[in-house]
């Protein structure tokens, strides 16, 4: 009753293409920013930053780059974890050896950086395809992380070889190091998710989106009516790489602060962030916010409750999260292959007709 | 199937299509020339020289020569197997076939990828319908467009200037398509929701919106219905009609290709068996031995 | 001639631990040659039959954790030990009960769904058998011991030394392993070859609707070929187990059958033996050669890399068939 479409009319093409096409659903999300940028700065303290803003919005663009090249133009990446090392040491370099220039830049470049790197691995795609692609993808996830951890100049020879993120500003504000306030972290990660995102919107719903999906749907009738599949698939995984290496660069420099790359970006990772793509909504920008909110949110619900609630030990709190998200990923390809999205998109289907179904 | 059951499906178009006189010779020197009903039809627009397209040691086109001339609706036919759809696919540039030469437009076609056969206007539908499901009819649609868009990526992200002003300019084009087309309804429908005959229009949707000079359609009404069947056909002499397109297709049912084409090639087992107009072919020995099943010698 | 002889050595030791690669290869091909599904978890699978193993040789109490958890109970041990034999058959049980499971909650509801979908549901899989095995057994690192000798075999040493001069060190527990791949791989072959569930099993690979068409059981094959590979995985968790002990490292070591099958295409045996071969003797020789000079541990990723670059000249793998495409 409240929540409709009857008489919102578009009277132009540019209206009937833009996001949101609902009056409703624009207000929404606006509403949405506004708090995000005007309230939560305000009441956000350290936990919250650390255990759920930055880790959710960090992991919410990770999840955009490889739903753009999963979800988008079909084609399935187990190497994200080696991608966003590639971000998250391109930062460090860059930021060690011109420190005077502003760490915002150096992230984007880190970004280009892992566009390259990830294009490189994705050529093989011309070739090959489906999980043939995606056991290849491996070979860029452990030799990644092998290069990283093996090739000292990568980590500056320092002895533990680690990477640590020296304190950088930005408009006069600290944002990365140790005593970084909890409103700086998360205002930079969320100034880089909505613009990302808005980045993702634009090439999904254009011609180059299009071309994406064509090949995923159908790829030797995409060649056919004129999609270049080199041009595609590269460009898929060029744009895929560059938002999971921004995301990698965040999440070495603003939240962890220091990373040893075998553990920060293992293999673990790019599972984790194949899920929240599965449980997200595969081909979903808001699906990938979705799935990367569940999946932060489910670990810190699980240890708040089995932990602290029932003060079972962490180890095994732990074990049951794996069981736990294991069968989800298999319950959402069962009941539901389009995710969190589509459940969103089926709620607002009975809203509109709420609450007179016939 | 023999040759005599065919029924008109397009009333009043029928006589003047079988009587119009076809020029068969394989020569470039052919003159453009009005039918009866008004359409022009025009030189060569593409010449297929001496095709031969092996697999392994099988040979599904055995040296096959034939034109298609700018305008005219030509149509390939022959029994299963006879190498019909491979000879389409030789066209599209899916099949790159071992021996003979491929001309268009007067150029001869080198080795191509299919994406850059495309760019040449083209187009075609496919046999098994091959729409992308995953996305709207709108978008499938807007896909075929693809090789006249310029803006580049960078203006794509950002949604700026020329990415938005030719994204609402091919979005017209194909609007027009789509009343042509009579979808509306189903615009935004993703569709893989589709009933198979809406499928085959919205295949036929996207394959115009790349405003094709050549426009190939591989078993347009195969699996329909009576009506569906007469709708596609009523769509498919409108499009050669209004548009002036050349249309080369795959077709099974014989009453459909007779009232439809103004020639046709007839294959078997991969060699050409007879080409001309409707009436010619449908009085060529050959050609009612192959169909009623005379044993090869 | 030294350096030879060492070389010789390293391809002799890659070929052992290809063979070890082979064994879950051989998991990999059977499920997939049965129901198109690339079952991620295999390696998973290993682990879980190992630890299962493990279990019942010591006689643990299953959930123990967990119960104690809840109950705040202190169970550990039921105050027995199983015999090698014993222990190996009631696992072997318990992998077709665990075939039975996923049939029934899994695989049932993802038929004609894409292999990309059917690939990543045994990823998921794969995360919840691993958390399952840590709950029901703990995630401590565990030792398994069913009898098979171990270390440098003298035998082996004494044999080379008197026909080279230089003794080889072979462990035999890799001797072992691969007399036992060797009688599994037999044993399969003729399983699929010469019985009448080995040749509805080949006409599922071959076309599951025409299989059903003439009257085969499609839940039965799949069931079958699952408890199977339970099995083979079992066998793998076994050998690796004995090597390395129980820890969850083994599904890593496992995700190696990947390249394997990669360079040895996904549909066939001989393909994932050789394959596992390959990688096994190139993995050593290039960390025994390159290693040093680039700071070592290139077994990690170099069998990947070697897949990567060979899939690019051969996409369908050594043995897998060409692919023809049409529209």
């Amino acid at each position: 009753m409240f929540y409709r479409e009857a008489g919102d009319f578009k009277t132009t093409y540019s209206d009937d293409s833009q996001t949101f096409p609902l009056q409703l659903d624009r207000m929404g999300y606006y509403a949405v920013l506004a708090v995000a940028f005007l309230v939560v700065p305000f009441v956000i303290d350290d936990y919250w930053a650390t255990s759920v803003m930055v880790p959710f919005l960090i992991y919410a663009i990770a999840t955009l780059g490889l739903n753009i090249l999963t979800g988008y133009a079909g084609q399935v990446s187990l190497g994200t974890g080696g991608f966003m090392a590639v971000g998250a040491y391109a930062t460090y370099k860059l930021t060690t050896s011109f420190p005077d220039i502003s760490i915002l830049i150096h992230i984007v470049l880190a970004g280009f950086i892992t566009a390259l790197v990830g294009m490189l691995f994705g050529l093989p795609s011309l070739r090959i395809k489906g999980f043939y692609l995606a056991v290849a993808t491996l070979a860029a996830q452990f030799f990644l992380v092998w290069l990283f951890n093996k090739v000292p100049w990568f980590y500056n020879y320092s002895a533990s070889g680690q990477i640590t993120m020296p304190e950088r500003t930005v408009l006069g504000q600290l944002v990365t190091g140790p005593s970084v306030s909890a409103p700086a972290k998360y205002l930079v990660c969320l100034v880089f998710a909505v613009a990302l995102a808005w980045l993702a919107r634009n090439l999904t719903r254009g011609m180059l989106g299009r071309q994406w999906m064509a090949i995923r749907d159908m790829d030797i009738a995409a060649e056919i009516i004129g999609v270049n599949p080199l041009k595609a698939k590269l460009t898929a995984f060029g744009v895929s790489s560059f938002l999971i290496g921004i995301a990698g660069a965040l999440f070495f420099a603003v939240y962890l602060g220091a990373a040893e790359v075998g553990e920060a970006f293992g293999i673990n990772k790019s599972f984790l962030v194949l899920f929240m793509v599965i449980i997200g909504g595969l081909g979903s920008i808001f699906g990938s916010f979705a799935g990367a909110a569940f999946l932060v949110l489910l670990p810190v619900f699980l240890k708040n409750v089995l932990v602290g609630g029932m003060g079972w030990p962490t180890d095994l709190a732990a074990h049951v999260e794996l069981m736990i998200v294991g069968a989800l990923i298999v319950f959402f390809l069962i009941v539901e292959p389009h995710g969190l999205a589509q459940l969103w998109r089926l709620t607002k289907e009975k809203l509109r007709l709420w609450p007179f179904p016939h | 199937m023999t040759m005599q059951d065919s029924h008109s499906l397009a009333p009043g178009r029928h006589s003047a299509r079988t009587t119009t006189p076809g020029p068969v010779d394989q020569g470039a020197d052919v003159q453009p020339y009005v039918t009866a009903d008004g359409r022009r039809i025009g030189g060569v627009l593409m010449d297929l020289r001496n095709i031969t397209l092996r697999f392994g040691g099988v040979e599904a086109i055995k040296n096959i020569s034939f034109d298609i001339r700018e305008g005219e609706i030509r149509a390939i036919i022959g029994p299963n197997g006879a190498g019909k759809s491979s000879m389409l696919n030789v066209i599209s540039g899916f099949y790159v076939p071992q021996e003979g030469e491929v001309w268009f437009k007067g150029f001869r076609r080198g080795p191509m990828r299919p994406y850059q056969v495309a760019r040449l206007g083209i187009a075609r539908t496919f046999q098994n319908i091959a729409l992308f499901d995953g996305m709207t009819v709108l978008d499938n649609i807007m896909t075929g467009r693809l090789t006249m868009m310029k803006s580049n990526m960078l203006q794509q992200a950002l949604w700026w200037g020329t990415a938005e002003r030719e994204e609402i300019a091919h979005r017209e084009k194909v609007e027009k398509i789509i009343d042509f087309l009579e979808i509306q309804n189903i615009r935004k429908t993703p569709v893989g929701r589709l009933p198979y005959g809406l499928k085959k229009r919205v295949e036929l949707a996207r394959a115009l919106a790349a405003e094709p000079g050549l426009l190939l359609l591989d078993e347009p009404m195969a699996g329909m219905n009576v009506e569906e069947k007469e709708d596609m056909s009523r769509f498919i002499l409108d499009v050669n009609d209004e548009f002036g397109t050349t249309i080369a297709l795959i077709e099974h049912d014989m009453g459909v290709v007779m009232d439809l084409s103004d020639r046709v090639v007839v294959m078997d087992y991969g060699r050409k068996i007879g080409d001309g107009t409707p009436d010619e072919v449908r009085n060529n020995q050959a050609v009612i031995d192959a169909y009623l099943g005379v044993a090869h010698d | 001639m030294e350096q030879l002889l060492y070389t010789a050595e390293v391809v002799v030791n890659g070929l052992m631990a290809g063979v070890m690669y082979s064994l879950v290869a051989l998991g990999f091909v059977l499920i997939f040659k049965a129901s198109g599904v690339f079952n991620y978890a295999q390696g998973v699978l290993a682990l879980f039959a190992a630890l299962t193993l493990v279990g019942i040789q010591q006689g643990q109490v299953p959930f123990a954790h967990l119960i104690n958890a809840i109950t705040g109970s202190h169970l550990e041990h039921f105050g027995w030990t199983v015999p090698s034999l014993l222990a190996i058959l009631l696992t072997a049980g318990v992998m077709i009960l665990l075939a039975l499971a996923i049939e029934k909650l899994v695989l049932q509801h993802l038929v004609g769904q894409a292999p990309i979908i059917l690939f990543m549901a045994t990823i998921g899989l794969a995360y919840f058998l691993e958390g399952l095995g840590d709950i029901m057994w703990g995630a401590n690192v565990k030792s398994l011991d069913v009898g098979i000798p171990q270390g440098i075999s003298e035998t082996a040493e004494a044999w080379t030394a008197q026909l080279t001069g230089y003794g080889f060190f072979i462990d035999r527990l890799d001797i072992w392993a691969t007399v036992i791949a060797a009688l599994l791989v037999a044993a399969l072959v003729a399983f699929s070859q010469y019985t009448k569930q080995g040749r509805a099993m080949r006409a599922v690979a071959d076309d599951p609707q025409a299989a059903l068409s003439v009257g085969i059981s499609l839940r039965f094959i799949w069931i079958m070929v699952w408890s199977i590979a339970g099995f083979v995985a079992l066998v793998a968790g076994i050998m690796w187990g004995t090597k390395s002990g129980v820890q969850f490292s083994l599904s890593l070591i496992a995700l190696k059958a990947l390249p394997v099958l990669m360079l040895g295409g996904f549909t066939s045996i001989p393909g994932a033996i050789v394959g596992g071969l390959i990688i096994g003797v190139g993995e050593k020789l290039f960390e025994y050669s390159i290693g040093p000079m680039v700071g070592g541990a290139t077994e990690n990723w170099f069998a990947y890399v070697l897949a990567l670059l060979f899939l690019v000249f051969r996409p369908q793998g050594l043995f897998g068939e060409k692919i023809i495409e049409r529209v």
